[in-house]
């Protein structure tokens, strides 16, 4: 067992760091290529997520909690900023609540199929938290995708 | 994340590279619809992404932007050679019924 854990201000220019060190922590489970980048793409979700709507009337903080358990490997990411009204709405694959934007609206679909377990608590003015956990033991599966 | 352009025949390519985020992606927006009313009077866009190491659902709604930009000009949009990372969030988003694979 292993742990980490990171912060960093929720500016865009940090996505790359985010995903990279998280990616980077997952190495001693012998992830797949394919396993290695799910995990990039879920916490690239989630930290876009964070800087694009929680924080998108100013900047805070995200943290970056993950932990390693046999094959598994758990990540909770988290921000303080303005939560989710409605999050049966926010899962729902292609909603958003910037069409404007250009934004896809898969951020939630993606992290709930490229990781093997996914879920959402929120709290409007008080932040969200995504917990993520991906089974790198699943490697046939993950490579047949 | 980088982005050529080139003219050939009435087929206007679109080369993409480097990573695709929220970051990259909003340097590059006005530079891709630039290149994209440059070239109005073709008939298809052709996006490769051989070069796209990685890419997020930021880079779909880059995607399908520029899609409704050339269906203005009513020039079609295809994608080629994504690598197997980006296949699948192209694939899970559906994008290839309106962007084709070739």
């Amino acid at each position: 067992m292993n742990e980490m854990q990171l912060k960093f201000l929720a500016r865009s220019e940090n996505e790359v760091f985010a995903r990279n060190a998280v990616a980077a922590f997952a190495l001693s489970l012998n992830p797949t290529l394919a396993q290695l980048s799910d995990v990039k793409t879920a916490v690239s979700e989630a930290v876009t997520n964070s800087i694009v709507h929680g924080y998108a009337d100013g900047e805070g903080w995200i943290r970056i909690a993950c932990k390693t358990d046999e094959n598994f490997l758990h990540i909770e990411i988290s921000d303080s900023g303005r939560g989710i009204g409605n999050l049966e709405e926010a899962l729902t694959p292609f909603f958003t609540t910037l069409p404007d934007e250009e934004r896809s609206g898969m951020g939630f679909t993606i992290m709930q199929t490229f990781m093997t377990s996914f879920s959402v608590q929120s709290a409007p003015g008080v932040g969200t938290t995504v917990k993520m956990s991906k089974d790198f033991g699943a490697k046939a599966e993950a490579d047949a995708m | 994340m980088e982005m050529q352009g080139f003219r050939k025949g009435d087929s206007l390519y679109v080369y993409l590279s480097g990573e695709i985020d929220e970051h990259s992606v909003s340097r590059i927006r006005r530079d891709a619809d630039t290149l994209i009313d440059e070239n109005a009077g073709l008939s298809r866009a052709i996006f490769n992404l051989a070069g796209v190491k990685f890419m997020d659902s930021t880079g779909i709604g880059f995607l399908i932007g520029r899609y409704n930009r050339l269906k203005r000009y009513g020039m079609g949009m295809y994608l080629e050679n994504p690598n197997s990372g980006t296949d699948k969030i192209l694939t899970l988003s559906g994008v290839y019924s309106l962007m084709p694979k070739v």
